[in-house]
């Protein structure tokens, strides 16, 4: 079984679908012709750009080539989790906890898979190690930015409860303990829900990559099932630094909630 | 039992609003505060419970604020404030002890730590929240209008309850009130805040 190759016409068709979808638009005057087609050429643009990245990465394989491209995909990572909270820290602190606490589990997973499970040759082998590795960063990057979304807005609603808790005693992890909780459970829920669903309602898009390019199922089962494990362990402990992190610095030293490092963005 | 004898003195202590604020209240005495809204009387109390930055010394019976953990002092200077908050569904694991005699001189029996919280009233949060802050044994109390909208008969339950606890435990009282027939039931000593300061009311 071999791959059958599509080449620019078929891709010029299929993107008759975005056309029409984006004339659809215009007729219904939904307004939203102008960003289908943007988003559109952006898909065109950002995919061959990285296909010529990754070929040249491919051909010339080295360390600090696999490095520089993780960074940068780290970098711009870390820029959408702080993106999506609508109240974040100020200063470095907004950029700062989300990237730090993906480049600890995307990396330490991904290292793991790399070097232990999969143990290619050399290990840094990027064929495997920047799909891998972009795949951690998409999921734990969700999970992070919805924990972190959640405990920053539920602390700034929360506030007399959170001092009202400190007045009585309690600590600061105890006075902001049941957000820290519900915010963990929000970030880790869309990664649980993917687990328990995955092969019946939907076929991820990797095993199904593998499948068309004449891999047997198996052996692209067994790929899928590595990186949904990988996936939720980055998604989980990525949140749970994340909270500790952010949930620790909303206090100061001598535990006062300081809602003044949030700054809300519009 | 052995008795503390608890004496809360600040020193120089600012905030946003006060400056330099020097004050000393004895063991077991009722010290009033009033001033107009928004006059910094309840900055002064959240400063005293170190719950908001400040300059200066705070301290309980000799023991500055600073050399103790954060926790324990907010639990020896114990915060009423005017809202309350409860954050189980019901009462009772609010309450890390429960003396039936408070809750009586209150008007409750123990059964209403079986209540969900959204069956209350504001008017019974707001004794209830006295009595959980009681139950919590602050060696001091910083009172934010503890009788504020109640009737006649609970505001003086909760007067003598409040007292009752200072004497027997000597616990100083920092005491914010508006109603000036109560200011002269209890207070001892009465100050009103003016342009940041503290100004004597003599009566």
């Amino acid at each position: 079984m071999s791959i059958i190759t599509l080449d620019w016409l078929d891709v010029t068709i299929a993107s008759g679908l975005v056309i029409a979808l984006a004339l659809l638009s215009f007729y219904q005057r939904l307004a939203l012709e102008r960003q289908i087609l943007i988003a559109g050429a952006r898909t065109i643009i950002q995919l061959v750009l990285v296909g010529m990245v990754l070929k040249a990465l491919f051909s010339d394989v080295r360390l600090s080539w696999v490095v520089l491209m993780a960074t940068v995909m780290l970098l711009v990572a870390g820029y959408e989790v702080m993106a999506r909270q609508k109240r974040r820290l100020r200063g470095v602190w907004g950029y700062g906890i989300g990237t730090f606490s993906m480049f600890i589990t995307s990396f330490t997973v991904t290292l793991f898979a790399l070097l232990v499970i999969i143990g290619n040759e050399p290990w840094y082998q990027p064929q495997y190690a920047i799909p891998l590795l972009g795949m951690m960063l998409g999921n734990t990057m969700n999970g992070i930015a919805i924990s972190l979304d959640r405990l920053m807005s539920g602390a700034w609603q929360q506030r007399t409860m959170i001092e009202g808790r400190l007045m009585l005693g309690q600590c600061w992890q105890e006075a902001i303990g049941d957000l820290r909780r519900d915010a963990l459970r929000a970030g880790m829920i869309p990664t649980i829900n993917g687990m328990a669903t995955v092969g019946i309602v939907s076929l991820p898009g990797m095993m199904t990559g593998q499948i068309l390019s004449g891999t047997v199922p198996v052996e692209a089962v067994k790929y899928q099932i590595l990186i949904m494990f990988m996936i939720s362990a980055g998604a989980g402990f990525g949140a749970v630094i994340a909270l500790q992190l952010g949930a620790k610095r909303l206090f100061d030293e001598r535990q006062r909630l300081r809602l003044e490092r949030l700054q809300s963005v519009d | 039992m052995g008795i503390i004898l608890s004496v809360l003195s600040l020193q120089n202590l600012s905030t946003a609003l006060l400056r330099d604020i020097n004050l000393t209240i004895g063991a077991g005495e009722c010290l009033c505060l009033s001033g107009a809204s928004g006059c910094g009387k309840s900055t002064l109390l959240r400063a005293i419970a170190d719950l908001d930055s400040h300059q200066g010394e705070i301290l309980l019976d000799g023991i500055e604020h600073n050399s103790v953990t954060p926790q324990q002092w907010r639990q020896w200077v114990g915060l009423l404030t005017a809202e309350s908050v409860w954050w189980f569904d019901t009462l009772r694991p609010h309450f890390p002890l429960v003396e039936r005699e408070w809750f009586a001189a209150l008007g409750f029996g123990v059964e209403v730590l079986e209540w969900p919280v959204s069956r209350l009233s504001s008017g019974e949060r707001q004794r209830l929240a006295l009595l959980r802050l009681l139950c919590h044994k602050p060696r001091a109390l910083l009172l934010d209008e503890p009788t504020a909208n109640l009737d006649s008969e609970n505001s003086e339950r909760i007067e003598s309850l409040i007292l009752r606890y200072s004497r027997e435990h000597a616990a100083p009282l920092l005491w914010i009130s508006h109603n000036h027939e109560q200011i002269s039931r209890i207070a001892s000593r009465h100050f009103r805040i003016v342009d940041g300061g503290l100004q004597e009311v003599l009566s």
